[in-house]
């Protein structure tokens, strides 16, 4: 089944062109950050939910949204929780590289 | 601690100035700082045949783990300089980085430029090898006066009869009545073991570092802000191999299991030195954490217990982010860190302060020779600030990322970095330093505007993109033999810079109707000298006819340099001396050349200003796949 869900590097406004590729993921990542600054934790959250439902409601089509809250959770359950390991537990890092294209 | 490196101790010299203590002592240029934006400076300089005064406090290089990685464009400059090769022979070249979190690698990318261009993307040296390299190109330099353990004390702006000079603190102060006070220009007090002595400079060069005595002397301001946070460098020795078969790569953790919620970074560096730079909080004791006790169990925690190494240098340092608000006050000229401080994540501070020498040599000569205004040394103000504040954006960005400052911000990190395993988007997003790139100066006053489409990046402003061309070996060199010539590989860039040059785009010589012969005819003559540098698409050796007089001929053997620049035959670029281009025809015409020749040289007729489209980014008229690779990370 073709996904419907965009999860190739999509920011930027149309009919603009980047001399860096990264540079408008990384406007939009400051802007969200921005929103944010001087907000405490609670009103963060509320923040985020209603930002959610902006852009779910913008996005509308239910497959995209299903695919998007599909994989959203998928990395959030495997997610470990932060980790305490100490120095003579750790893997040398030799070990650690595992080849994953981008 | 061990040391892989001996530094070198440069000999102090009595200055003749102490024998005539009553005499004004008057230069054109005086340098202050011989770190690499100093010496690069002065090099410049000295190049263009300017005598030049290089004033230092120490006697030796660089001392301890400072910069490291040196970009594309910087290995250009410095190959005008004369010390891009043995910073290339002695560096470790690198492509690969890995990015972690927590246990496992979440991706890597490749910083492999485009092939076909001379240099590679990035280079990692220690930064007592490059001052090394550039202090013995400095003291071949027959106009340079490089002078060791020569310490300014006090600089006092002559500002008379200059009105950019008004807003100098200090143009009042008892110096100012000193001999001499009269031209503008500034008195530089200098302290050596043997005594004190005063030179009058015309224009001085301000390269003193990010503490700056000199700028914190005349009051000037420097406005960012301190990040709150503390970082641990340890450079160690080992022999052995940290990456698979030998590669060296550049690897970043995000909260990695051997240095919870703290991100690390490793560099290769020559001599079998690695860099290893540990995130360790603002409330961690700078002092403490220096112990070899505190330092090699963090390291051992790191590589795993059967690996040995060496320290060879430890320190924590913090940083900031600012700049001055402008690089110019009068007579007086601010380069690199003294001008401007980034995060070193992305290598953007020697990288643009090496930018900034290659912006202001050529300008004060052409100033100095009388051939361009004095208001021409305001547009290395002004494109340096727009590209420091390109620097500043993209390494506080950087910074905001590996070190979240609230926790709603770490939130959305850690998401990131979660969905960049699976995701492209997310790896795009995933911020660990955006390396060091040239600034596309695109809205200086200096440009002349598009008059015709272009498919290519090549736009006023941008620096000129580097190709693989064919070039003559005269069979002698005093050209009277009956032998043919020899054609060899060599590379665009090296044919271009230190002075303006016009590309024509040609089939071949032979192609050359009469208007564009007599267009070329007196550039090479005039005030300011054009040289013509022929690039011909016909892969003959020699391409048919003869190239006209005083013209270099470069064969496009590849078509590199036609799709760069989208060079049709009679497209033409004008390049200025620090290998950005000024403007760009689809046909020659001397006079639209010399119009565009004036105005890259500050002497803008009526209705010149700024007003062009916006510094970074967007271009709309380039509608083309970009010509340059757009590598993400350093």
């Amino acid at each position: 089944m073709t996904p419907h869900l965009q999860t190739q590097a999509n920011f930027g406004v149309p009919g603009q062109r980047y001399l860096n590729a990264y540079t408008p993921g990384d406007d939009f990542y400051e802007a969200l950050i921005d929103s944010h600054r001087g907000l405490d934790d609670a009103q963060s959250q509320a923040v985020n939910a209603r930002l959610i439902l902006l852009l779910a409601n913008h996005i509308g089509d239910l497959r995209v949204l299903h695919e998007a809250l599909t994989a959203a959770r998928q990395g959030a359950a495997v997610r470990p929780a932060t980790t305490t390991t100490t120095a003579t537990t750790a893997t040398p890092i030799s070990a650690t590289a595992t080849e994953r294209q981008p | 601690m061990l040391s892989t490196y001996t530094y070198p101790r440069y000999a102090y010299r009595r200055p003749a100035e102490l024998d005539a203590p009553d005499t004004l002592h008057h230069r054109p240029v005086v340098v202050i700082g011989a770190g690499p934006v100093g010496l690069a400076a002065a090099i410049d300089l000295a190049q263009h045949g300017v005598p030049v005064v290089l004033l230092d406090d120490d006697d030796t290089v660089s001392v301890g783990s400072r910069g490291l990685c040196y970009a594309k464009r910087t290995l250009e400059i410095l190959d005008r300089l004369g010390c891009g090769q043995p910073v290339v022979d002695k560096g470790v070249t690198w492509n690969v980085g890995r990015t972690f979190f927590r246990e496992a690698e979440v991706f890597h990318f490749n910083l492999q430029p485009e092939p076909d261009h001379c240099r590679p993307g990035m280079v990692n040296l220690q930064q007592y090898y490059l001052e090394q390299y550039l202090v013995e190109r400095a003291m071949a330099l027959p106009t340079l006066d490089l002078r060791w353990k020569h310490k300014v004390v006090a600089v006092t702006p002559l500002g008379a009869g200059q009105p950019s000079g008004a807003d100098l603190p200090g143009a009042d102060l008892p110096g100012a009545t000193l001999p001499g006070a009269g031209s503008p220009g500034a008195l530089i007090e200098v302290e050596t073991a043997d005594g004190r002595y005063t030179l009058q400079a015309d224009w001085l060069v301000v390269a003193d570092g990010a503490r700056s005595p000199v700028r914190r002397q005349l009051g000037l301001d420097v406005e960012g802000k301190i990040f709150q946070d503390r970082f641990l460098i340890a450079d160690v020795v080992m022999q052995a191999q940290m990456f698979p078969d030998g590669a060296s790569e550049r690897w970043f953790w995000f909260d990695p299991p051997f240095h919870p919620n703290q991100s690390v970074l490793l560099h290769r560096e020559a001599d079998n030195v690695w860099r290893i730079d540990f995130q360790l909080g603002w409330d961690a004791d700078p002092d403490e954490e220096k112990k070899p006790e505190r330092v090699i169990p963090r390291i051992q925690a790191m590589l795993g217990p059967d690996r040995d190494f060496l320290l060879e240098w430890v320190s924590v340092y913090t940083f900031q982010c600012r700049r001055m608000q402008q690089f110019r006050h009068g007579r007086i000229l601010f380069a690199g860190d003294a001008a401007h401080q980034v995060s070193p994540f992305g290598a953007r501070g020697a990288n643009s302060g090496l930018q900034d020498t290659d912006n202001l040599a050529w300008k004060l000569k052409l100033v100095l020779d009388g051939l361009a205004p004095d208001t021409l040394m305001d547009s290395y103000s002004d494109e340096r600030v727009a590209a420091a504040d390109e620097n500043l954006l993209n390494s506080t960005r950087s910074t905001d990322f590996i070190t979240p400052k609230s926790a709603v911000s770490r939130e959305f990190r850690n998401a990131v970095l979660t969905l960049a395993g699976e995701h492209a988007f997310a790896r795009a997003l995933v911020n660990s330093g955006r390396l060091s790139v040239p600034a596309h100066l695109t809205a200086s006053a200096l440009n002349t505007p598009d008059g015709a489409e272009f498919n290519s990046v090549m736009q006023p402003g941008a620096p000129v993109a580097d190709a693989p061309v064919r070039q003559r070996v005269a069979a002698d060199a005093d050209g009277v033999g009956g032998e043919a010539d020899s054609w060899t590989d060599g590379w665009l860039l090296s044919h271009t810079g230190g002075r303006f040059v016009l590309l024509l785009f040609a089939d071949s010589p032979e192609a050359l109707d009469v208007a564009t012969l007599q267009a070329l005819q007196p550039l090479a003559s005039g005030r300011i000298p054009v040289h013509t540098v022929l690039i011909c698409s016909q892969t003959d050796s020699p391409p048919a006819g003869t190239t006209p007089a005083g013209c270099t001929l470069l064969i496009d053997h590849q078509g590199a340099a036609a799709r760069r620049f989208d060079g049709q035959p009679g497209t033409a670029y004008l390049l200025r001396p620090d290998q950005h281009v000024a403007a760009r025809w689809r046909w020659l015409d001397a006079a639209a050349v010399a119009d565009a020749l004036a105005r890259a040289t500050g002497q803008a007729g009526p209705d010149r200003g700024p007003g062009l489209p916006g510094a970074d980014a967007t271009h709309p008229a380039a509608a083309a796949p970009a010509a340059r690779p757009t590598p993400a990370h350093a």
